[in-house]
């Protein structure tokens, strides 16, 4: 098995029900956790995103909505923008996109994982929660592909298990885990 | 399991070699210069290029672009068009509306530039709203973009009908006075723009990578096109921006777009910064 040491930023991707286990994932995570968190979560495009705001009461880590161009900090949870594609980019900076939605979702889970395993390439943790659609199965497998660790819940566990089935279709998965047991995982992040 | 990786991350380091090479040669064959624009869309949608040409790797997409004149065109779309909406962001047309149109009100003739137009939506949204406030008989708005195809379309003013129930809900969200209904002709499945706003609308080839302003105006429009562009570029966009404008001449930009970053950014006033509507100093 590959090793977490190897990890320098995360990725989630999670639709319905994905709040909720972002609750339970999330606050696990101690202060001292140094590497990045990438998040999208499948949200009402016509209004503006507050999972910023009710993540950052919640969380030991700084959490942020992404600005374009801003340069990625360690130890800072980052989510997507209602209506923007978020996406990694050289230096490591953040780089938002109004490109068509995929998979009838923008922000879109594919669009972050797969950028971010050609930065990261096989230093990133992939994690699909919750969800009903079949966004991030590609993308969890280009973080396979590019060498990363790749995780998803549990789908006996999952509000909505589609995206984690569509996921687990496409390539093997390294960990397959309730969310207490990735909660556990996360708190032993660089 | 070892190989495979390997090959992964191999595969990550060409793409990223043949990445600089098409660009290079689009840029010394065809003039179209997307060395500054943001890697990370970019590539994405060379891939997405790779998948609906059949080719395994950009190489065999660049043999194409250098030796097949045909496939240029197709691939610009690729590189280029982005869908956007009617009143996308109907805060933005509400604090146009309500903050800045007083003021253009003042002038005896405006004149307003949409960069980076793509199909249209955003120029015929402005004439829309302009007409509304009573000024589009003294404006001119000029529409650009690099894609002459896309000009084509804009130019058209056609839209799927199926996309008008989006639009009339965004136009009626921007404190709309009429009915997007009063602006077009329902026919066969489409909705044509009226020629009345047509008549007040340029559309036109432009850069904002390669060339130089071309009018004084009081108002630019360019929203979620500085996201595609690297810092650099950004600077270039919004130098022309400020040449082009008159003195206290708004500057509009997409809802997650700043000038934060640019060394522009002392030259303009936060006007409604929430909308990301800025004024030159």
């Amino acid at each position: 098995m590959r090793s977490l040491e190897q990890i320098e930023a995360v990725v989630i991707g999670a639709s319905a029900g994905g709040i909720e286990a972002l609750s339970v994932v999330l606050p696990a995570l101690p202060p001292t956790v140094g590497v990045p968190v990438f998040i999208v979560v499948h949200l009402p495009r016509d209004k503006p995103s507050v999972l910023a705001d009710i993540f950052g009461r919640k969380c030991a880590l700084p959490v942020r909505e992404a600005q374009d161009k801003e340069a990625v900090a360690g130890g800072t949870i980052y989510f997507a923008p209602a209506n923007y594609h978020l996406l990694l980019d050289a230096g490591p900076q953040l780089a938002l996109s109004a490109d068509d939605p995929v998979h009838h979702s923008r922000p879109s889970v594919d669009v972050l994982f797969e950028s971010a395993a050609e930065i990261y390439k096989d230093r990133l943790l992939g994690i699909i929660l919750t969800g009903a659609n079949e966004d991030g199965a590609l993308g969890l497998a280009a973080v396979h592909d590019a060498g990363g660790i790749t995780m998803v819940q549990e789908p006996a566990t999952a509000t909505a298990p589609s995206m984690v089935l569509a996921a687990m279709k496409l390539r093997p998965v390294d960990w397959v885990l309730p969310l207490e047991k990735i909660a556990d995982v996360l708190r032993t992040l660089n | 399991m070892d190989a495979e990786v390997t090959g992964g991350a191999a595969r990550g380091r060409e793409f990223d070699i043949e990445f600089d090479l098409i660009i290079a040669a689009i840029y010394r064959l065809y003039h179209y210069d997307f060395r500054d624009y943001a890697a990370a869309s970019l590539r994405r949608r060379l891939r997405a290029a790779m998948t609906r040409f059949e080719c395994r790797t950009l190489s065999q997409l660049q043999d194409r672009i250098l030796h097949e004149p045909d496939m240029f065109r197709p691939l610009l779309d690729f590189l280029t068009v982005q869908v956007s909406e009617m009143f996308r962001d109907p805060g933005y047309f509400r604090a146009l509306r309500e903050q800045v149109i007083p003021i253009l009100r003042t002038y005896p003739s405006l004149k307003v530039w949409v960069a980076g137009c793509s199909s249209g939506e955003e120029a015929y949204s402005l004439a829309i709203l302009l007409h509304e406030e009573g000024l589009l008989n003294k404006t001119m708005v000029y529409a650009t973009d690099i894609n002459p195809q896309t000009l084509q379309t804009a130019a058209a003013g056609v839209y799927d009908l199926s996309r008008i129930a989006g639009f009339t809900a965004n136009h009626h969200k921007s404190g709309a006075r009429s009915s997007l209904s009063d602006y077009y002709t329902a026919a066969y499945g489409r909705a044509v723009f009226d020629k009345s706003l047509k008549d007040h609308i340029v559309f036109s080839d432009h850069s904002l990578a390669t060339d130089s302003v071309f009018a004084e105006v009081q108002l630019v429009s360019c929203r979620n096109v500085l996201i595609y562009f690297n810092r650099t570029l950004q600077d270039r966009a919004l130098a022309l921006f400020r040449e082009a404008l008159c003195r206290q001449g708004f500057l509009g930009i997409g809802a997650r777009e700043s000038l934060r970053f640019s060394s522009e950014a002392e030259r303009f006033l936060n006007f409604v910064p929430e909308e990301r509507i800025y004024q030159k100093r």
